[in-house]
């Protein structure tokens, strides 16, 4: 699911509380400059073909390029995102481990077995909405990430990471349900990923009927993420003392 | 002689009076001996929340959460936690004041467990689901495998003794709820039913749609594997509802005092002296049984993973065994002899 946003202000609480070791620091500062460079290098692109776009009027090709352009940046770098559960699982960032790993597969889920795979949906509107809105929630929160790291955070960082996803996060989450849903009916029809049924082991496996659970598990998962963000924020932005319901 | 007035400051003066207010002293430690203040804060926001005068010094937890619960409707005991320290472990209801590390005026701590929901409720629900489910299945109800099955009966006999199993081993899983455990905790969070029932009844659905369907491949090695396979589920059945009664009977009606289990006449009860959670363990075996009867992956999943979660349940109840009795038997693993 879009925006990864859960772990910010426990990373803030880590730098704060725990000194890391300078090994961990270097290590973390460079993972995010990197990841910070690597999406402003992809964002150039971006903007001409943004510019193209809307110079020439709502055409399918003016956007086709865009995902042509911009994949072998945008698998690298959702791929790369993998590391932030080892980052988790080490201990250096404190967040948990479950939650991180399920943000960064959603992402991996997104890219690798819904763009990549299913062909004809490469050129959707329904794309360039959620990669627009990731490009610009990844930039400011691996910048945010990174200032952090140095101590040294500009409050418009801080600001842009904590209200950006107010309408970010659900303008992704429709760019991504949108492609989904325009992929279904491809995947039924060339029946790709899916086990039938006769087999030894009597198992089988649906693709089509997977994605739409996956459609199905937006619903509980995206209010629980969003409302999460909004309590962080008011935490981080007002200082407020937030009396959370504990489950 | 002139009568003096009764107050104190009044009376301090003379013999008489020191008497008095020795007198009145004696009487207000007295009250202080008999009486306990509670003071009752917010565990995050230390905010004072209740103020209990008058308390009993043998008054228990539990008692305490019902005067607090007459000040705060909205909170009803269940879903009280009441602690020492704003950080520390909760007060069981059977805690008595006077015995706890508190003075006279008690600073205690409270926490909101959200909304409950007992375990009676919710093991019922969980259960009643598969049981259900599979069914619907197994009759291939129309909407299910299209209406050119509906309501077919599947040549296997495998099929049908699977049937059988399964809607077994779920109405003994309900009797025991009602008729035999003795639950801890009455409670707990409202959320959990929603988890809970999701898992079991999505998994029940997923497997009950293979072993049922008219594309169903019996197992490779046919009637000696079935043959083996139920005996392999039949035994530990049978263990696993003996360790149910012998855990039960651990524990007087009404009691909730922990004691070490230790094997009794019955042979399914030996299996304690190596592990802490034999009825995990024959329950893991169950449905490994249930596996190779079927031969299918789906329910092999399942099987993983009960395996996994009943695991992490042993390793904490071994851990608390080890923590709470001092000759706890050392052979003892959680729940595979030997290994884990």
């Amino acid at each position: 699911m879009a925006p990864s946003e859960e772990d910010g202000s426990m990373e803030e609480k880590e730098t704060k509380k725990k000194p890391l070791s300078p090994f961990a620091t270097a290590w973390l500062t460079f993972y995010n400059i990197t990841m910070t460079a690597g999406l402003l290098i992809s964002v150039p692109r971006w903007l001409v073909l943004a510019v193209a776009m809307i110079r020439f009027s709502y055409q399918k090709r003016t956007h086709k390029g865009l995902y042509r352009s911009i994949q072998k940046t945008l698998k690298f770098f959702q791929t790369f995102a993998l590391l932030e559960i080892i980052h988790c699982a080490v201990g250096i960032v404190r967040t948990s481990v479950l939650v991180t790993g399920v943000q960064v597969m959603s992402r991996i889920f997104m890219v690798w077995f819904v763009i990549h795979s299913i062909r004809p949906i490469q050129n959707e509107e329904s794309v360039v909405l959620f990669l627009v809105t990731w490009t610009v929630t990844e930039i400011t929160r691996y910048s945010f990430y990174t200032f952090n790291l140095l101590n040294h955070l500009p409050y418009f960082i801080k600001w842009a990471r904590y209200n950006f996803f107010i309408i970010l996060y659900p303008i992704g989450v429709v760019g991504e349900l949108l492609t989904i849903y325009g992929a279904l009916p491809f995947v039924k029809k060339s029946g790709m990923y899916s086990l039938r049924l006769p087999n030894k082991f009597n198992v089988s496996f649906d693709y089509y009927t997977c994605l739409i659970i996956v459609m199905i598990a937006y619903i509980p998962l995206f209010p629980q993420l969003y409302f999460h963000m909004l309590r962080q924020r008011r935490k981080v932005l007002h200082g407020e003392v937030i009396k959370e319901k504990e489950d | 002689w002139r009568p003096r007035p009764l107050s104190s400051r009044g009376c301090r003066s003379s013999l008489g009076g020191l008497l008095l207010q020795a007198r009145e002293r004696e009487r207000v430690r007295e009250a202080d001996m008999k009486h306990y203040e509670v003071e009752i804060l917010d565990a995050r926001t230390k905010q004072k929340l209740t103020f209990l005068d008058k308390v009993e010094p043998n008054a228990t937890i539990g008692e305490i959460k019902v005067m607090f619960h007459k000040n705060h409707t909205r909170w009803y005991p269940a879903r009280q936690s009441i602690r020492l320290d704003p950080k520390g472990k909760s007060l069981r209801d059977e805690e008595i004041l006077q015995n706890l590390p508190v003075g006279t005026t008690a600073t205690l701590y409270f926490k909101d467990l959200g909304a409950q929901i007992g375990w009676v409720t919710v093991f019922l629900t969980e259960y009643a689901g598969p049981l259900l489910i599979y069914l619907l299945f197994y009759f291939r109800l129309p909407f299910i495998y299209g209406p050119k099955h509906a309501f077919t009966s599947s040549p296997h006999s495998v099929v049908h003794l699977a049937c059988i199993c399964h809607s077994f081993h779920y109405i003994k899983r309900l009797l025991e709820t009602l008729f035999v455990h003795r639950f801890s905790h009455g409670t707990m969070p409202f959320r959990n039913i929603f988890k809970n029932c999701t898992y079991y009844w999505g998994f029940a659905a997923w497997l009950a749609y293979h072993i049922n369907h008219p594309l169903y491949t019996p197992p490779a090695y046919g009637d000696k594997q079935v043959k083996i396979a139920l005996a392999i589920f039949l035994f530990c059945q049978l263990g696993n509802f003996s360790i149910h009664v012998a855990l039960r009977n651990l524990r007087p009606p009404g009691s909730k005092a922990r004691r070490i289990p230790f094997p009794t006449k019955n042979p399914f009860t030996w299996l304690f002296l190596l592990v802490s959670c034999p009825n995990y363990t024959y329950e893991v075996g169950s449905w490994i049984g249930f596996t190779i009867m079927t031969q299918c992956l789906p329910v092999a999943l399942f099987t993983l993973v009960g395996f996994v979660q009943m695991a992490i349940w042993a390793n904490g109840k071994h851990r608390s065994y080890l923590k709470d009795f001092r000759d706890y038997p050392p052979l003892r693993t959680p729940i595979i002899p030997f290994l884990l």
